[in-house]
């Protein structure tokens, strides 16, 4: 009995170590669960936003890390809030990141997407997944960068940039500005308001 | 076009002048009170004109159309984006540009095809803005143009000498030049209905959203999409 838990417990360190995989390739195939449901899903083809955060909320949020991801936008305002402050911060911060996401996703249409080779060592804890985003027609392709980080619970991606646009460092001037004008409270509300306003995911309807 | 030029050199001279009048947000924008006064301008502009114009555009034109009408357009804007390829000193990809252009205007018919593209020969995005930020000069303060949006003093002079350079601004006569400025800009503007409407649905103050976004876009394009890492956890020291 003792020998096979042994055994089983043996069996099982590289079966969990296995189990988290490489950063590029989880991200690929996320993203391609992701687009192969949007695709497949009538309601959100004609246009439920709610079925679109549900699918982002179960898909895609538990591989990010929104404490970071507020630390990084609030910069060193982070530390003028109280534990609690910021714990409620991220919360909304992510509601807001999460409804971003789902309206411009909603506005996928068949764009071909493309993943660019991952350059890292073996040994490295923080590392940035590349891929890029074809759309129809002549225009350029906007390459979509993860930057990931690696934790116990396996790669969390921290922050994405479009086109080198870092959708969390373009919040720091707008969450300083209202830090110092409304203090830390103020900037709580003002992202509460805003998770309250009904969403925009139609294309064209904004 | 000589109306715009004078308010550039306007506000150039503005920015000059202004430097020490500033309200304390981001240290790229000591303009930011006029730049707020022209961004809202622009977004009521955009909001009852050019907004609507843009979506009756992509309602009323099949997407085959529209692309067909962007192509021509991004085909003209090769032939400059090539100069700028050769002034910073990417010689394969002025070539490659410039091979773009020759290709997609006989066999892509005036450039309505892009069939460089299919055939592994990317587009580029190049300006004179960024031309001069790869010859090391600075992008200075932050400066919303009235209509034509988000710049800095640095590419506003590049967007001068981009204006000179425009194969549309060579054309004689006012109707036909107008016609085909309106057409570019509707166009343009019907490409970005998804990005804008993304936009109102991220951002608390649209204004800092935008500057910001616009600030790291063009770092990135002068570095060709490899910019030099920033600082990442500045939480720990002061950012400013």
């Amino acid at each position: 009995m003792k020998i096979s838990s042994c055994l089983l417990f043996a069996l099982l360190i590289p079966v969990a170590q296995a189990q988290q995989p490489a950063p590029d390739v989880l991200v690929k195939s996320i993203s391609e669960e992701v687009v192969a449901i949007l695709k497949k899903d009538k309601d959100i083809q004609a246009g439920d936003s709610k079925k679109v955060v549900d699918l982002i909320e179960t898909k895609v949020v538990p591989h990010f890390d929104f404490i970071r991801m507020t630390r990084i936008a609030m910069a060193r305002n982070w530390r003028l809030a109280s534990p609690e402050q910021q714990k409620v911060l991220a919360g909304e911060f992510k509601t807001l990141l999460v409804r971003t996401y789902s309206t411009a996703i909603s506005n996928y249409r068949d764009q071909q997407i493309d993943y660019k080779p991952l350059r890292a060592k073996p040994e490295d804890t923080e590392v940035t997944v590349r891929s890029e985003v074809k759309p129809s027609g002549s225009s350029q392709p906007v390459s979509i960068d993860y930057e990931m980080e690696k934790t116990p619970d396996g790669w969390k991606v921290y922050d994405v940039k479009v086109g080198g646009v870092s959708l969390v460092t373009t919040y720091r001037d707008t969450f300083a500005g209202e830090v110092r004008e409304h203090g830390v409270d103020g900037l709580i509300k003002s992202l509460a308001a805003k998770n309250r306003q009904p969403e925009r995911s139609k294309a064209g309807k904004a | 076009m000589a109306e715009v030029k004078s308010l550039c050199a306007a506000l150039l001279l503005a920015g000059t002048l202004g430097g020490c009048a500033t309200s304390g947000g981001n240290p790229a924008d000591p303009l930011e009170p006029l730049n707020r006064v022209v961004f809202s301008f622009n977004d009521a502009a955009d909001k009852a004109v050019i907004k609507p114009v843009a979506r009756a555009y992509r309602a009323v034109l099949p997407g085959i159309v529209r692309t067909g009408v962007s192509n021509f357009f991004s085909n003209l804007e090769d032939i400059w984006i090539s100069v700028n390829d050769v002034l910073q000193g990417k010689f394969q990809d002025g070539i490659d540009d410039f091979g773009r252009v020759l290709f997609n205007s006989t066999f892509g018919i005036a450039g309505i095809f892009d069939f460089a593209s299919e055939l592994g020969f990317q587009k580029h995005n190049e300006d004179f803005g960024q031309t001069l930020g790869s010859w090391g000069v600075g992008s200075g303060a932050y400066l919303v143009l009235p209509i034509l949006g988000a710049s800095t003093i640095r590419d506003g002079f590049g967007l001068l000498v981009d204006i000179q350079a425009d194969l549309v601004f060579q054309i004689d006569g006012v109707p036909v030049h107008t016609s085909l400025y309106g057409t570019r800009a509707i166009a343009n503007r019907a490409n970005l209905l998804d990005a804008s409407s993304v936009i109102e649905q991220a951002a608390l103050d649209k204004y800092a959203f935008v500057r910001d976004a616009w600030l790291q876009r063009r770092r990135n394009l002068v570095h060709d999409g490899d910019p030099p890492r920033e600082r990442e956890e500045p939480d720990d020291e002061p950012t400013k």
